[in-house]
């Protein structure tokens, strides 16, 4: 990455905020104003352009020295019976020293998506997977499936980028590829091709994606269905979707867990998952889970690394337990087991902590407002703008460095808990 | 400040020396010779007690993705070995994939100063290295993954000259941060991405044209050519198929000579023989290894029980998922760069297969007769977990306690091989040569795995035990760069270890070529996808050291 000083532009600059790590982005800074100029989409614009407001720490509402705000952490953290270090929207070393508070401080980790991550973790834990990565996607698939996700309103970049690219590396004619939709139907024309060809759409209800994904399951497998149909799409219809996935040479089944709204997706995302087993005995299929906004990709990766287990882990005993019923932080919060609540959301301003009755420090992005002052804020800098560090992206291979854009004087989420570790 | 180690008996294969006492000065790390007129701060009294070098890991699966696929995917393994915190160690979990803080503990407490992960994809190397870097006490480095990456098949399908290839070798070790270049399947997971399902020796990528023998052949003589002290690491063709060991012996032979180093070569020795088509290729492995000295391997001996087997192999692993155990496994295709494939896996005992393994690694061992040639492995985790290596040593010391265990293995497994009548017995000083100064040889590390003047101060001190797996699982003392880690098999303080690296140089004009490859074809630009100085030194706890060429040049 090169930066124009004279222009104060900078070229390449990875984005941490849009999960698929989009790295090609020309930024200008102006002082504190950032703004993306080239290749930027809704997403990437809103996460660097948010403007700061906050520049000091606060306890009950008054503007604290940092110093005095990290004692105040601290001693809420000594005598706490149950810490919860939640929302997690952090960095690798963000999330590093969160790790390491919690292990000093006997709290219990959780990320602010997991509800959605989980949908795949519980699946990775219990049989596996077949998975791929953006760079395979882009210049192999022939067949995308989309399962139960309206994937261009969270990933507005995805098909522009891993799809409908201008070439790829196997000579392939990039207009032949396909995209099927089963569940909901896209709400854009992202998936829609250069030269205008429509998305194929499977339309159901996303509460009948575990009825459907059985059937097409099936059918992959050669079993005879006796219905006619499921949730109202025609069995004739799965059945051609079944033979064009086994006739594909790489088709790429992708859903995004936080679209998956009904209960226990994580059946589904297994369900799914044996399919592209299935389809390996014979040809080559993967999946693709599409996610990893505001570092739940990075926490996953640091927390299974640094603990042996990925979030919701509990260090109460003074070693790791992991239990993902127990340990889930919207759970917790919601039955008043959480006497003291850290929550960590360096990215966007929106996630702020959900209503609760534990003490609430927040380690926030400056310009997040609340319903309720928390006991503490600490406006901290977002990683990528305000300080360097690095973050994985939806497939958790890749991870991209995170510069510093410019001089805001925030600190960075390992600063702050790094001191507050320190002062326990 | 200046220590003395006591009348120890050295144990320096590196200078000769066996069981020959002197004392040992350690002076700011490094081991000094006598000084005339400085005070001794701390002598440690180390009279009868055997001294090496740190031991070093030259193969084992501690950083990386794969190995964090692995470590998230068997939490039950995990929660039977949770580790907890105390005033000097950060919590974790510990067993077949143990998280990395207790991994570093652990080497430590065993004698282990270093630690070499030896599959880092380019694509994901700044991952290796954050979480090396997470895993304290112990040195670290890496071999970095080619030969299945697109631009290598592009330029060979090319027929690009020796000198092309080169430069992009030497480009991609300086990006990644490695210290030697490692080759997994040459060709085959890239043939996996197009439905191959397997990939002989001298058989084409349907794509690109180019056979396993040729990218064996172009890589080794990169590492060869650019002066990289350790020789193209290689996991083989037909990893764990029967009558892979005829692929093997056609590897050593296909190399012409150059060095090469051909790692778990017990999974790479199976024949056909027997009535289970199963049988052991160790006596043909072992005699071409002594025949040609160029080659060195490591074992990857297998031991029974739990574990989970983590490879860039994904078209070997996932012929292989039908043994997953428990039945839960993962593959991954790469960014055009490589793969993995994780699968837990429990070796029985009373499994013909698994029994003959665990002979077919031993008896590599006994019957390959230079120690430098053979280095002490588990590839932890795949055949077992690296906490099992003072097991491992007392089989390789005792023969009573090896043909003890041996004869209540699988009956028919125990007909199929001939290591009850194997009597040889290492001695400590052929383990040193193994475990320390034939490793560092190996790996390129100039400073370490011996005794010298001007040596790190990498130390093990143990007590001679006839129980050599008491003796080798609680040093009395470790030090790392002079600071006892370790006093009586437990750890008294935390240190962090470095980063080997080298750097052989490459002409720039390499980008011109890969900046609009990575433009046109990746998902990260190449400006980002290079790994910074700054991102291995961190938070100032990591640094890097950069070991010296050999002489290199055009063959």
């Amino acid at each position: 990455m090169t930066e124009m000083t004279d222009s104060g532009m900078w070229l390449e600059v990875p984005s941490p905020f849009c999960g698929i790590a989009s790295d090609d982005l020309t930024i200008k800074v102006d002082g504190n104003t950032v703004t993306v100029i080239e290749n930027g989409d809704v997403v990437t614009k809103k996460g660097f352009e948010t403007p700061i407001t906050d520049l000091s720490a606060r306890v009950k509402g008054q503007a604290v020295s940092l110093d005095k705000a990290v004692k105040h952490i601290a001693d809420l953290l000594r005598t706490s019976k149950q810490p919860l270090i939640a929302g997690m929207a952090t960095d690798l070393n963000g999330a590093r020293s969160a790790m390491a508070l919690a292990d000093k401080s006997r709290a219990t980790v959780d990320h602010m998506f997991s509800t959605d991550t989980f949908k795949n973790i519980l699946v990775l834990q219990d049989t596996g997977w077949m998975t791929t990565t953006l760079t395979e996607v882009k210049n192999r698939v022939d067949v995308l499936l989309v399962v139960g996700s309206d994937i261009e309103v969270g990933f507005p970049s995805f098909f522009e980028r891993m799809v409908w690219n201008k070439e790829s590396m196997f000579d392939q004619e990039i207009e032949s590829r396909q995209v099927v939709y089963l569940g909901s139907a896209p709400s854009g024309d992202a998936s829609t091709s250069p030269k205008g060809k429509k998305a194929q759409v499977l339309a159901c209800d996303n509460v009948d994606l575990p009825e459907v994904l059985s059937v097409l399951r099936a059918l992959i497998k050669g079993k005879n269905i006796q219905a006619q149909s499921v949730g109202g799409i025609d069995i004739s219809v799965l059945t051609d979707l079944a033979e064009q996935l086994k006739n594909a040479k790489y088709s790429v089944v992708t859903w995004a867990a936080s679209m998956l709204d009904f209960d226990h997706a994580e059946v589904t995302v297994q369900t799914l998952c044996e399919m592209v087993k299935d389809l390996n005995l014979k040809t080559r299929s993967s999946g693709l889970p599409l996610a990893g906004k505001d570092g739940e990709a990075t926490v996953n990766q640091v927390s299974s690394w640094q603990s042996g287990f990925p979030m919701r882990t509990n260090f109460s005993r003074g070693y790791p337990d992991y239990d993902p019923y127990l340990s889930n932080s919207i759970r917790m919060l919601a039955e008043d087991e959480v006497d003291t609540l850290v929550w960590i959301s360096s990215f966007n301003i929106d996630n702020t902590p959900p209503k609760s009755t534990a003490k609430t420090i927040v380690l926030g992005r400056s310009g997040m407002t609340f319903d309720k002052e928390p006991e503490v804020f600490i406006p901290v800098g977002t990683p990528g703008i305000d300080h360097a560090g690095r973050a994985f992206r939806t497939d958790g291979v890749v991870s991209v460095p995170l510069r510093k854009l410019r001089d805001s004087g925030l600190p960075s989420t390992f600063d702050v808990l790094t001191a507050v570790e320190q002062a326990l | 400040m200046l220590k003395k180690l006591t009348g120890g008996r050295i144990y320096d294969p590196a200078h000769g020396i066996e069981n020959e006492v002197h004392d040992i000065y350690i002076l700011d790390g490094r081991i000094v010779k006598r000084p005339d007129d400085t005070r001794i701060d701390e002598e440690i009294d180390v009279r009868g007690k055997v001294i090496m070098a740190g031991a070093i890991d030259m193969h084992t699966h501690i950083g990386g993705g794969k190995v964090n696929i692995a470590r998230t995917m068997l939490p039950e393994d995990h929660a039977a070995d949770v580790v907890a915190r105390t005033e000097l160690m950060r919590s974790g979990s510990g067993h077949a994939a143990p998280s990395t803080l207790t991994a570093g503990y652990r080497y430590a407490e065993m004698g282990y100063t270093a630690g070499f992960e030896p599959a880092i994809l380019p694509i994901n190397a700044r991952q290796a290295h954050m979480e090396m870097h997470d895993t304290p006490i112990i040195d670290k480095g890496g071999y970095v993954m080619l030969g299945s990456d697109d631009f290598l098949l592009r330029m060979m399908a090319a027929n690009k000259d020796q000198e092309s290839i080169n430069n992009y070798v030497a480009w991609t070790m300086n990006q990644s941060h490695a210290i030697g270049v490692k080759v997994v399947n040459p060709g085959g997971i890239n043939a996996f991405k197009f439905n191959q399902r397997k990939l002989d020796l001298d058989e084409n990528n349907q794509f690109y044209g180019v056979t396993p023998r040729e990218i064996l052949l172009r890589l080794a003589r990169a590492v060869k050519e650019l002066g990289v002290p350790h020789p193209l690491h290689v996991h083989g063709c037909n990893l764990g198929v029967p009558g892979n060991m005829n692929t093997t012996l056609d590897t050593m032979e296909g190399i012409e000579g150059l060095p090469m180093h051909m790692t778990h070569i017990q999974f790479h020795s199976y024949g056909t023989e027997g009535d289970f088509k199963f049988s052991s290729g160790s006596a043909q492995i072992a005699e071409a290894i002594n025949r040609h000295k160029n080659i060195t391997v490591d074992v990857g001996q297998i031991l029974f029980g739990q574990t989970v087997t983590a490879s860039g192999d994904n078209m070997r692993q996932h012929a292989a998922h039908p043994h997953a155990h428990p039945n839960k496994w993962v593959c991954m295709d790469i960014e055009c760069d490589a793969g993995c494939g994780v699968l837990p896996f429990k070796y029985k005992d009373q499994s013909y297969v698994n029994a003959l393994q665990w002979m077919i690694g031993l008896e590599t061992f006994l019957m390959v007769d230079d120690p430098w040639q053979v280095f002490l492995t588990t590839d932890h985790p795949n055949g077992a977990p690296f906490t099992s290596y003072p097991h491992l040593i007392k089989l390789l010391m005792d023969k009573t306690f090896r043909n003890d265990i041996l004869s209540t293995l699988h009956p028919e497994a125990q007909k199929a091989s001939h290591l009850a009548s194997l009597d040889r017995e290492y001695s400590l000083y052929e383990i040193a040569i193994m475990t320390r100064a034939g490793a560092a040889k190996l790996v390129g590390l100039a400073d370490r795995g011996h005794l010298g003047i001007g040596g790190a101060a990498d130390i093990t001190v143990y007590t001679d035990d006839a129980d050599r797996e008491k003796m080798f699982s609680t040093p009395d003392y470790v030090f790392k760069d002079g600071t006892m880690v370790v006093k009586d098999g437990n750890l008294i303080e935390v240190t962090w270890g470095t980063t080997h690296v080298v750097k052989p140089e490459y002409d720039i004009s390499i980008e011109k070529s890969l900046k609009p490859y990575f433009d046109k074809y990746h998902t990260q630009k190449m400006g980002n996808f290079k790994i910074s100085d700054d991102e291995i030194i961190d938070d100032g706890r990591g640094s890097l050291t950069v070991q010296p060429l050999h002489v290199g040049g055009p063959i």
